[in-house]
This record gives structure tokens, C-alpha cells and sequence, in this order.
């Protein structure tokens, strides 16, 4: 074997853990041999990705790890399933796929993970220091859990996050290694109008424009104030940059944890490339969120919001824009568990309730069937469902702020304040 | 026998089956129908195609954290490819393969080979694949 194994990891091999952490541990070698690893690195934590129903495998892998008295070695959270199993809200899956779907779930949670069932595990208290390695899967989870908490991980396979968890090591590859980490571009957002920063409509755009240009390389954003950037904003950044390309960790300067300065994050090298972004260019980009024109007062069949999983602040945004409004389509708030325990504490599930919201917990509505069969057009303010919407569903999805979203719902017609882009 | 070209092989195996070669990446998750092997991206060029079965050729994968999963449904129903050639390495999809070897399931080889060579494999000729990556055509359809 070429990768150098420690004597506590030749040892788990040979399965004097059990069945169960030898499997994890041989999946993990096997697959840090073909990254060409060599060695393996212990890890703090797991965010599980790979607990969405894709077909019966997945299952049977999972109950057999269950059976062969797999445990978890460090705290793990749970990714979305295809079920809402808090909140109950419909999903049109055939009876076998939701029972198949159900024991997943249910598997995970008897390998000792936490039934967290969110894409956003960092708001759900699952919150690794800066520097620890960890195995995360989820794209969004991934490029928060590197960028804004400044801990260390690779976008991790459905499958290999649970086998991390089993055995808790991973492969020494890529974003662990500190060399990996360093902004190769830097990104100058300084011709930016203002205004256009303090808007949260700005930052899942900014994200997408980013994933379209740097690919899976590492940016660095210069010229954006560090009191524009709140927590929510960088989780819809991070969260659009990672669905338009495979963008795993950025810097912003004076802002995430690796950069005080475009000099820390470029390690003290200057960068390779620098882009001057331009209110033009992320106007292409805006335009690029939407798969169909509408014309202003079409009429638009749904409201999605909730991708990654929406905050408790975020709940209190739409409720303060809705105003007691009763929506007049059908509008998905996608969030945690995590989130609907928090409302029903505060009496904010009742009050979105009246205004027509459908709560979703557990999974959301791209990766399950939960819009009404056929074909639609949504309205989102999620760059992430913008893009995943017409691919995975076959739905049009087009794009507004979270204000032209709540216009849209009360009116049944598209409503979208265009005038900051003009 | 007339090896063509020798890949390396990554997950190895010997496999016999044609050739689907795709000349653009695609990616398993969403791209690919796990229950059947059929290619759903409509905007590949071989949309429509079975894959199942086929030595499938692809100078890369459009990287998905689920391709795994799908690869190991489609192993888990017998619809997968008999072997994958690839321009570069995606860990990922050759998870599907180490956790159906850990099922029991049936397994398939994985190798990779430069994105040229890959170009110049013959489109739909029966190809055999060995365990040293070495990849041959029956004489008379050799050329």
C-alpha cells in the first residue's frame, strides 16, 4: 500500500474496531490512493451529505453499516433527506422510493448522527474552529466551512463522508493543505457602486458571476466593507459560487478568517490574475439567474426561498416585508429544523403560516418532487435554486430579491424592482 | 488481439464491451438516468444514449458530490458501464465502485488515459479491457 498508515489505522483494517470502521477506513484509503494522498489526516467533524435518496443502494450500504455496528467517532450533522420529516410537507414519491427514503434517514441516525437534516449544519450549531480539519459534504456547507469559519475541507462524495465519520480520518489532499489555500486571483470590487453591496440581492449574484469565472479556483474579493458582510450574505455568496462552478473556498479581504489582507490570503505572493468587476458585468450575471424573460405582471405559479436552508433572521425579513399579506400562490420556505423549533418558540410559524407559507423541513424543493406536477415558473432570491430549478425539477426559475419575491406572492403576478440595476 | 492504446489503471479490471465515446464532459448526477444508464443531459451530444454496459470514454466528468451515488445504483441494477475510461481521475465516481466492491456488488474498472487518446478510441467497436490497463481490438477491426 503506498499511503503511510499509522499503526491505530493498520490496525482498524484489520478490523479490531469492528466491521464497520474497517470498511469506512478502507474506503477512505482506497480513495486517498486515487487522489494520490499520502497519508491521512484525523478529523474533528462530519457534515453527511450523501443521506438523499438516489435509488435503494444508498440504503442498503447504510443498514449494512448499521448491522456491521458502525458508530460515528466524531460529532456528525445531517444533510437533507428526500423527506420532510419534521414538518410533513408533501412529496410526491411513490410509496417504495419513500419508504426506502424513510429507512435511509432513520439509518444514518443509528450510526450516531445528529438528525440535523439541513444544508446549513453551520447555523445549526455545527460550528468547527479555525485551522481543524473536518470532512464535509454539501457545496454550500463546504465553501462556508472553508471561507467563513476558516476550517479546513474538500467537497466530500456522498459515501466518503460517512465512511470519514466511521473511522474519522480522511485524505490529506487539497483544501487541508495550507499551500492549497491560497488566493491565486484577486477579485476588486472597488468600481461597485455602494448601494448595490448593501443590497442582499447583490451577494447570490456576486456568487454566481464568481463560479462562472474562477471555476474551482481560489479568489480573493477585495474593496467590500466588512459591516456589509453579514453571515447570511456570505452563505448565499458561498452558496452561488459553488452551484455555477466549483468554487470550494474564497477569500474577501478584511472580512474571512485567512484574509486581514489580500496579502495573507495570496500567502505573500501577488496574485496571479486580478479582475476589476464591473456593475455591468454582474448585470450579465443577474440576467443569467433567470431561464425565461417574463414580462412584468405575468402571471408566476410559485415562490421558492430556502436554499441554502433559510436563518431564523431570515424568516423574520419576509414576515416584516409581507406585512400580514396572504399570498396568492403557493410559497416554499426551505429551512432546518433547527429554524422551525426557534419560530414555534417565538410564534413566527403561526404567522407565516397565515400568510399562506408552506414551512419545509428536512430536504427541500429541488432535490425531492414538492412542486406541483408539471411544468411552472418560480420566483427565488436563492442563486442556488435559480440554478438547480429547471434542471431538477423542469421548472423556469426566475430571479428577484426577497422584496420581489413577497410582491410576486401576494399578487400572483411577477413584481421585480429593477431600478438598482438601471 | 491489437492493443490500441494502454491506459492506467486506477480501479483494476478486465472488461469487454463497445465503445460509447463522448467527446464533452458530463456529469452522472443529473446527467445520467440512475435506475436505466440512459444519458438525460440534453445538452450532451449523446443524449438518449444507454451507457449501460458500454465501455464508456469521456475526457472528464463534470464533477458532482453525487456521482458516487449514482454510479453505485447503476451497479446495484447491473445497468453500469463495463469499464470507464477517463481524461482525468474523479475520485468521486470511483467511490461508486470501491462501495459496490464493499456490497459485494458486481465492480467494474476504472482507468484513466490522456483526453487525445482517448479522442482516437474507435466509436462503437467491441474493445477488451486487462487488468494492466492495456486496452485491444480483434485484428480485423483494428484497421
Amino acid at each position: 500500500m503506498p499511503l503511510d498508515l499509522t499503526e491505530t489505522e493498520r490496525a482498524m483494517l484489520a478490523r479490531a474496531e469492528g466491521a464497520a470502521a474497517g470498511t469506512a477506513l478502507r474506503i477512505v484509503v482506497e480513495t486517498a490512493a486515487m487522489l494520490g494522498a499520502k497519508r491521512l489526516i484525523e478529523i474533528a467533524s462530519v457534515h453527511v451529505d450523501g443521506c438523499l435518496y438516489h435509488g435503494d443502494s444508498g440504503t442498503l450500504f447504510v443498514e449494512k453499516l448499521v448491522e456491521d455496528r458502525g458508530a460515528v467517532r466524531v460529532p456528525t450533522t445531517l444533510n437533507v433527506g428526500a423527506l420532510d420529516l419534521a414538518c410533513g410537507a408533501p412529496v410526491r414519491l411513490a410509496p417504495h422510493e419513500k419508504e426506502m427514503a424513510r429507512r435511509m434517514m432513520q439509518a444514518y441516525q443509528r450510526l450516531g448522527c445528529t438528525p440535523s437534516f439541513t444544508c446549513a449544519p453551520y447555523q445549526a450549531g455545527h460550528r468547527p474552529a479555525r485551522g481543524q480539519d473536518v470532512a464535509w459534504g454539501e457545496s454550500n456547507a463546504v465553501v462556508f466551512c472553508n471561507s467563513v469559519l476558516g476550517a479546513r475541507t474538500n467537497r466530500y462524495g456522498d459515501y466518503l463522508d460517512i465512511a470519514a465519520a466511521l473511522c474519522g480520518r480522511a485524505p490529506q489532499v487539497g483544501l487541508h493543505l495550507p499551500e492549497n489555500r491560497r488566493a491565486a486571483l484577486a477579485v476588486d470590487l472597488s468600481a461597485l457602486p455602494a448601494r448595490l453591496m448593501e443590497e442582499d440581492v447583490f451577494y447570490p449574484i456576486l456568487g454566481s458571476w464568481l463560479g462562472r469565472e474562477v471555476g474551482s479556483a481560489v479568489p480573493c474579493l477585495t474593496g467590500l466593507p466588512a459591516d456589509v458582510a453579514t453571515e447570511d450574505r456570505l452563505k448565499a455568496l458561498g452558496a452561488a459560487a459553488a452551484s455555477s462552478g466549483a468554487v470550494g473556498l474564497f477569500h474577501i479581504a478584511g472580512v474571512t478568517p485567512e484574509a486581514s489582507t489580500l496579502e495573507e490570503a495570496t500567502q505573500g505572493t501577488p496574485p496571479e490574475r486580478t479582475i476589476h468587476l464591473s456593475a455591468a458585468m454582474l448585470d450579465a450575471a443577474r440576467r443569467k439567474l433567470s431561464t425565461r424573460d417574463l414580462a412584468p405582471d405575468a402571471p408566476i405559479q410559485a415562490v421558492a426561498l430556502g436554499s441554502p436552508h433559510f436563518s431564523l433572521a431570515e424568516c423574520r425579513s419576509f414576515l416584516a416585508l409581507a406585512k400580514g399579506r396572504h399570498a396568492r400562490i403557493p410559497v416554499y420556505i426551505c429551512t432546518g429544523r433547527h429554524v422551525v423549533a426557534r419560530l414555534e418558540e417565538l410564534g413566527l410559524r403561526s404567522e407565516l403560516e397565515a400568510c399562506g407559507v408552506t414551512i419545509v423541513a428536512d430536504t427541500c424543493i429541488v432535490v425531492t418532487p414538492m412542486l406541483p406536477d408539471g411544468h411552472g415558473t418560480l420566483i427565488t432570491n436563492s442563486g442556488k435554486f435559480a440554478h438547480y430549478t429547471l434542471p431538477n425539477t423542469g421548472w423556469d426559475a426566475v430571479y428577484g430579491s426577497l422584496g420581489d419575491c413577497v410582491e410576486t406572492a401576494v399578487t400572483g403576478r411577477f413584481s421585480r424592482d429593477d431600478s438598482l440595476w438601471l | 488481439m491489437a492493443v490500441i492504446a494502454t491506459a492506467i489503471p486506477v480501479l483494476p479490471g478486465s472488461a469487454h464491451g463497445r465503445v460509447l465515446r463522448l467527446a464533452q464532459p458530463i456529469s452522472f448526477w443529473g446527467g445520467v438516468d440512475p435506475h436505466t444508464g440512459t444519458i438525460t443531459d440534453a445538452q450532451s451530444e449523446a443524449s438518449g444514449a444507454d451507457i449501460a454496459g458500454r465501455v464508456l470514454c469521456l475526457p472528464a466528468t463534470r464533477g458532482s458530490s453525487s456521482s458516487s451515488a449514482v454510479l453505485l445504483e447503476l451497479l446495484h441494477r447491473r445497468n453500469a458501464p463495463v469499464a470507464i475510461v477517463l481524461g482525468e481521475i474523479d475520485a468521486i465516481l470511483g467511490l461508486g465502485i470501491i462501495v459496490a466492491r464493499e456490497m459485494g456488488w458486481p465492480t467494474i474498472p476504472l482507468l484513466t488515459l490522456p483526453a487525445a487518446a482517448i479522442a482516437a478510441l474507435p466509436q462503437d467497436v467491441p474493445v477488451t479491457i486487462r487488468e494492466n490497463g492495456e486496452i485491444a481490438v480483434e485484428d480485423e477491426s483494428g484497421g
